[in-house]
């Protein structure tokens, strides 16, 4: 029986069934590293025109979609691999990958009951619930609607009548550019633009899923969004696509989580992700990466080069960014705001553990455009074994940005001496009004703290587990209660094996 | 014969290359105080990390039982869930970790390390609200991270509070009475006095003879030069007191 001891007071909305999902995920060391066997429909290897004709026809695009892909394509072609960022890995081999993989037995399924029951038994395993109906049967309201992409494919989203019943839209980004044209075509690219950077522009060519949200004007959802990310098959790069619109007043709260099993090879996930907030409108969007992170000597593990980007484009809206960054080989990832509405604000609370021999590279960017914007970061880097962990930040304020306000907090903690924690942060101001603070702080576990912890009665593990969770608690506040708790098990497990 | 809580026998420690400990004898049987006196750089705190086994030292010749068990054999953590407890002379700060967190993360590692199950919150808040209000630890201290900004007093009741809550069997207090005044030093000694039992020892590390008036120790030990040169009752202390350590000195030798 689950134990609700640890748990300060249950959230409001959220039931004991969804405590109760939390807490059954018995998080062990990489447990998500599993393989699950299911056949693959797979595009031919390797990157080209015909990839990207092949994925637009798999997808039953319309005409305008294909062109929107090939003009990215072409872009890309011009494009080199930025090299800016404090990481180091072999050429990645473009050419050498799946861009398409999708599980055979789901021709876009009507209901949970035509998914092929492997796959809800996979996502069981992972503990995403997507027994919408048994949820739905009972008397309880469901608190979150799941989104569940495998590899190239959305193969389930919970709720979707529901969601609609307040106007909400709460699809995967491929049925959504069959039957929202309209908006996707209003708001495609218009935060992160086809040929931004690199992996954003390679993204453009060949995304296969991801999920689509359109939350009417003054709706609050009633319900967490969430999609579960998972890379399944071998030598397959994932590129998802994920596009959220708030319109004038509306609130969202949007979660996701990413696994992968483990494997020798390097895998590449290069994903975009838009926020668009108008007028009053609020997202908050939250993200538990655990992408498989290699194995002790570095063999194996995700790359992952994403590009998040809000726009904060009505007066008054708010965007936050709440991340909890604990897997990949590589993270090369800086969600950001841009504050076009006057008196917008942007969020980014980050925390990001690396281990073995993890590289991230990962921070925000606060880009104040309107007039009295603000925004607040406050970043938690946690370096460990052979790590290195980079925290990267632009805070800039425009001319028109009169009485931009940032608060930047950037707090590192080494564990060991064979890691390396480093601070970039850029700051840029054209106007006397604006207001930025930075504080920035490195420490190390004292042996002293650790001592004292141990002399009480608590293990190494246990003793860096306690302090690291005391180190990122301004931040874990930030995130939903349904992360809070996965996240700090998490924290104790990314980290086991880190002294001694 | 009943087994001493604590029995130290012919220690030898040192750090590098520095010897510190030069034989240390000392048996502690059930439900007595002891003190340990001695001028600065004895090597009194030096003996209460080593018993906490503190990585620091290395230790060159000797033995220590805790109840009949070789206490040297054992890591930190498991000293602390076998009966041992240290309340430190500076005790170190733990951010954004609350005291009622680390509390129970505490009393729990050592529960599970003995093989007990974890106790029920009701449990644990009732046992801290018991021990809190004697020892005039509010709610709202419990809330502060553990030892960051606490005044000294605070530090040290957080201490007492710890020790009242992991009912240990051997409680080492180093210097407890550094950094108190007068007021602080009436509550602390009031929680520790509450803790005597007849199945719990006490080693008592101090130089100053005014934290003796309010423990009242049942032996006084002189420490000098890295053993104890000088065993007595409670007027050992007051003696002490009077003539200085230099008397001792030689003894030592």
């Amino acid at each position: 029986m689950a134990d609700y001891d640890h748990i300060p007071t249950l959230k409001e909305n959220i039931d004991r069934a969804t405590v109760d999902s939390v807490l059954s995920l018995d998080v062990d060391k990489y447990k998500y590293g599993f393989e699950t066997d299911i056949e693959s429909d797979m595009a031919p290897k390797g990157l080209s025109e015909d990839t990207v004709r092949f994925i637009s026809a798999k997808k039953n695009e319309p005409e305008w979609m294909l062109e929107w892909r090939l003009d990215a394509y072409k872009r890309f072609l011009t494009l080199t691999e930025p090299t800016w960022a404090k990481v180091h890995y072999p050429q990645i081999d473009l050419q050498d990958m799946y861009y398409y993989a999708a599980p055979k037995s789901t021709p876009a399924p009507k209901s949970l009951d035509e998914v092929d029951p492997a796959l809800i038994a996979m996502y069981d395993k992972l503990g995403v619930p997507l027994r919408e109906r048994e949820i739905l049967a009972g008397v309880e309201r469901p608190n979150v609607a799941v989104d569940a992409v495998m590899d190239s494919v959305s193969v389930v989203t919970t709720f979707r009548e529901e969601l609609a019943k307040v106007g909400i839209i709460f699809c995967s980004i491929a049925e959504a550019i069959r039957e929202h044209p309209d908006l996707v075509r209003k708001y495609l690219a218009s935060v992160v633009p086809v040929s931004d950077n690199y992996y954003a522009t390679l993204n453009s060519a060949v995304f296969t899923d991801g999920s689509f949200v359109y939350i009417p004007k003054g709706v609050r959802c009633p319900m967490e969004l969430s999609t579960y990310f998972r890379i399944n098959e071998k030598k397959t790069g994932q590129f998802e696509r994920t596009l959220i619109i708030a319109e004038a007043d509306s609130y969202v709260s949007y979660l996701e989580g990413c696994t992968a099993p483990m494997r020798d090879e390097n895998q590449l996930h290069a994903a975009v992700v838009e926020l668009v907030a108008l007028d009053n409108a609020e997202i908050k969007y939250s993200t538990v990466q655990n992408w498989y992170p290699g194995d002790k000597d570095g063999k194996g593990g995700i790359y992952n080069f994403v590009t998040k980007r809000g726009d904060c484009r009505g007066a008054n809206s708010k965007i936050s960014w709440t991340q909890v960054e604990t897997g990949s080989a590589i993270t090369w990832k800086y969600p950001s705001c841009i504050l076009r509405g006057d008196g917008s604000r942007g969020e980014f609370y980050s925390i990001a553990i690396s281990n073995g021999h993890q590289q991230v590279d990962s921070g925000t960017k606060m880009i104040h455009l309107g007039k009295n914007t603000s925004s607040r970061i406050i970043s938690k880097g946690i370096a460990a074994g052979f790590s290195d962990n980079t925290y990267r930040g632009q805070v800039s304020a425009h001319a028109k940005a009169k009485n931009a306000r940032n608060f930047t907090q950037c707090d590192s903690l080494l564990i060991g001496d064979t890691c390396g924690a480093h601070t970039v942060p850029y700051i840029e101001s054209r106007n006397g009004s604006a207001v930025f603070e930075h504080e920035a702080t490195t420490s190390k576990i004292s042996d002293d703290q650790m001592f004292y912890c141990q002399q009480r009665g608590l293990n190494e593990e246990e003793a860096v587990a306690l302090i690291v969770n005391g180190f990122v608690r301004d931040v874990l506040q930030h995130l939903p209660m349904e992360f809070m708790v996965e996240t700090q098990k998490l924290i104790a497990i990314s980290l086991e094996g880190s002294v001694g | 014969m009943t087994t001493p809580i604590l029995e130290i026998r012919n220690l030898h420690a040192r750090i590098e290359e520095r010897e510190i400990l030069k034989g240390v004898n000392l048996i502690i049987p059930p439900g007595e105080v002891h003190a340990v006196m001695g001028r600065n750089g004895s090597g009194k705190s030096t003996l209460s990390y080593v018993l906490a086994g503190k990585e620091d030292y290395e230790i060159t010749e000797g033995e220590v039982l805790l109840d009949g068990e070789n206490l040297l054999e054992m890591d930190p953590a498991e000293r602390a869930a076998a009966g041992l407890f240290l309340a430190f002379q500076y005790p170190i700060e733990i951010p954004g970790v609350a005291t009622m967190t680390f509390l129970k993360a505490a009393i729990n590692a050592q529960r599970k390390a003995r093989g007990e199950g974890e106790l029920s919150t009701p449990d644990f808040m009732r046992a801290v609200k018991t021990a809190g209000t004697e020892l005039n630890v509010d709610t709202d201290m419990l809330k502060r991270p553990l030892n960051v900004g606490f005044s000294g007093g605070e530090k040290k009741r957080a201490e007492v509070l710890q020790m009242a809550l992991l009912q240990p069997k051997m409680c080492i207090l180093d210097e407890t009475d550094s950094g108190l005044d007068i007021d602080a030093l009436q509550v602390v000694s009031k929680g520790v006095n509450a803790l005597r039992a007849a199945n719990r020892s006490m080693l008592v590390i101090t130089h100053y003879q005014r934290l003796l008036n309010h423990i009242v120790p049942d032996v006084v030990h002189v420490f000098s030069d890295g053993r104890i040169v000088e065993s007595g009752d409670k007027d050992l202390a007051l003696q002490l007191e009077a003539k200085g350590y230099a008397d001792f000195d030689g003894a030592a030798a």
